[in-house]
């Protein structure tokens, strides 16, 4: 278990308060100055030493991707924008940080925002997180107050506003360009890429995006160093990370444990075990409903890292762990998975928006009972409709979870719908009556 | 995609309070000049507060011009957000999480709860004409799974009994107290707290 002063968020159950003076107690806002004098360079380099890569779901190195801004800044001002729309369900990481540990996650801000020139960074929070941001708003005035934001900020000499921008209840807006748009006034519709927001974001702007706890954890890399943020986790997966772990088992938490951290750990340890033991485990969804779903026998020995989890063709995504028993439903818990889907869909692109709305259909009926043999297949074919065929990446995160359940549970989903409709004729299937049988009735 | 239809009957004009507009001044503040179509959203939030949790078309109408942008786009991003209501709610507006995380520990016997206590069917007003209910996607709670949404606080770690209590405080008028309902604290692992354990006890 990782010790208790390799954590970064020490306030994640809050018992230490919130607020500036607790914070800094805990070493927040100690040096801002110190860190910016080392310079942009140092920064971005400390960060690509550190090996960071973004907590919110794709894992792309920070370090490279504050490299892309613009060196000098032209006409067009460069932006800091924070991604804080947490909706996947099964996690709910940024929320504690945006609630306990405010002021990491601010002066995070200023050092991005030094790093990457900006001088106005919003902070996007789902709209369901009124209060928690309230209480980020609570910690931003706070900071104006004592100078630690605004002209000058923290005798840096940098200029820096924060705004919080509240989404109202899109999942997609979860999406990098889909919150620009959000940003901007519109329909939260991703843009096609590229042109990437690094150089063409929001309003037409350099925009620099990231997730709540990337940028959250980066002060404690720049005090620490970051070779030490690479000394945990193993290459290429380094640092800590919140896991929140949720669904069937004893005592659901978050808790912040090292990359790399075998999953029965977290689940026997942190979680206080499966809900009528391990041998009573199903599956696990290791990253957020999107991510597909792991067998027991692969969840003995799997750890939790990025790429240890593609290796199980999965991932790590933003590291909300669900657990399944097998007192549950695989199939109805992967129906009500593409439930959420169907409704999240913006409606851009037509695979991803008839094809999200057919896959939970044919589920609900397999859920039953209701479906035909070659569905399961027809199934299979519609994830791979969707997947690769549309603007973002929702059309991935849509299927993968279908894939998955076909992946390891085919032989389950196949017992329970064993009908075939020519042969037997049980039942009616609306759309599934073959075209040549009516034609020769009809002839 | 969710469908998402305005109310049949709508009032016959809005206008923003003093309050509201002195509120809705300062979010167009927040962005560059030329792009107050930015202060969109809040501004939705506004008159959702000031209309008894619900936004009509009148609204959408006072929004386009305030903001000098076509009244469609004001509607597409009405209709396209599932936190704008175009319809009216309950004043007490309860939004039960059923996704995966929260439906397999249960959260169909929060509906069973709401369905009891408030009426028979989704977005529907209670015999008081004071709450209504209805089943959302995740919250972003699920590690205190299942919960609902009142307004703005969040009911955590729930069960039928707890629910029908919250709800019956609510018809009686009272607030309950927002958070756990099983008395842990925020999201550590109840009772089997492994990590950080010297601030615990600080």
């Amino acid at each position: 278990m990782l010790n208790d002063q390799d954590r970064i968020f020490k306030n994640l159950y809050n018992d230490m308060g919130s607020d500036i003076s607790s914070s800094q107690k805990r070493g927040d806002w100690v040096n801002t100055k110190e860190i910016t004098d080392k310079g942009r360079d140092w920064i971005i380099n400390e960060i690509k030493e550190s090996q960071l890569r973004g907590r919110g779901g794709a894992g792309f190195p920070t370090g490279l991707k504050w490299s892309f801004a613009p060196k000098e800044v032209g006409s067009r001002p460069h932006y800091l924008v924070i991604n804080g729309d947490e909706s996947e369900p099964g996690t709910c990481k940024d929320r504690d940080i945006l609630r306990f540990e405010p002021h990491k996650l601010i002066e995070g801000c200023l050092i991005a925002s030094y790093a990457v020139q900006a001088h106005v960074c919003y902070i996007y929070i789902r709209g369901e997180y009124f209060i928690d941001g309230q209480k980020l708003q609570a910690a931003i005035d706070e900071a104006y107050e004592k100078k630690l934001l605004g002209k000058n900020a923290a005798g840096t000499g940098w200029d820096l506003d924060i705004y919080i921008h509240y989404g109202a209840g899109a999942y997609i807006c979860g999406e990098e360009t889909a919150l620009l748009e959000s940003i901007e006034g519109k329909k939260g519709q991703p843009r096609l890429k590229p042109p990437f927001p690094a150089l063409i974001g929001l309003y037409g702007c350099p925009t620099i995006i990231n997730n709540v706890e990337t940028i959250a954890v980066v002060p404690t890399i720049l005090r620490r160093g970051g070779k030490w943020f690479a000394s945990l986790g193993r290459e290429k997966n380094t640092g800590t990370k919140i896991f929140c772990i949720s669904g069937n088992v004893n005592t659901p938490c978050n808790v912040e444990e090292e990359m790399n951290i075998p999953l029965k750990e977290l689940i026997e340890v942190h979680a206080g075990g499966v809900i009528g033991g391990w041998d009573n485990l199903q599956a696990v969804i290791p990253g957020g409903s999107s991510m597909p779903l792991i067998p027991r026998e692969k969840c003995e020995t799997l750890t939790m890292d990025f790429d240890s989890l593609m290796a199980e063709k999965s991932g790590l995504g933003t590291a909300g762990i669900v657990v399944i028993n097998k007192d549950q439903d695989i199939i109805k818990c992967m129906a009500r998975i593409a439930r959420f889907y169907k409704h999240e869909s913006c409606g851009q692109c037509t695979p991803c928006r008839e094809g999200s709305g057919w896959m939970w259909r044919m589920l609900e009926r397999m859920a039953k009972g209701d479906a035909t043999k070659d569905e399961v297949d027809m199934l299979g074919d519609v994830t791979n409709q969707i997947a690769g065929h549309t603007i973002c990446a929702f059309g991935e995160g849509s299927s993968w979870p279908v894939q998955g359940l076909l992946r390891h549970f085919k032989k389950e989903i196949i017992e329970r719908n064993n009908l075939d409709p020519i042969v037997q004729k049980k039942n009616n299937i609306p759309y599934l009556v073959d075209q040549h049988l009516l034609d020769k009735k009809n002839a | 995609m969710s469908l998402r239809r305005p109310a049949k009957i709508q009032p016959e004009n809005f206008e923003f309070t003093s309050s509201s507009l002195e509120a809705a001044n300062k979010i167009v503040s927040k962005y560059p000049d030329g792009k107050q179509q930015s202060a969109v959203m809040a501004l939705l939030y506004i008159a959702q507060r000031q209309n008894d949790n619900w936004i009509p078309l009148e609204a959408m109408k006072y929004i386009a011009k305030f903001l000098k942008m076509p009244y469609i786009k004001v509607y597409e991003v009405a209709t396209f957000y599932t936190m704008y209501n175009l319809a009216p709610v309950g004043k007490h507006f309860i939004q039960v999480c059923t996704t995966t995380p929260c439906m397999i520990r249960g959260a169909s016997k929060l509906v069973e709860a709401c369905k009891e206590k408030i009426s028979k069917n989704e977005c529907e007003l209670s015999s008081d004409k004071s709450c209504s209910w209805m089943e959302v996607e995740c919250l972003g709670a699920c590690v205190n799974a299942p919960m609902m949404q009142i307004n703005d606080e969040y009911y955590e770690d729930l069960d039928k009994e707890k629910t029908i209590k919250i709800l019956d405080q609510i018809l009686r008028g009272e607030t309950p107290k927002p958070g756990s309902y099983r008395g842990r604290i925020n999201n550590e692992p109840e009772n089997n707290r492994k990590t950080l354990m010297d601030f615990k006890n600080a």
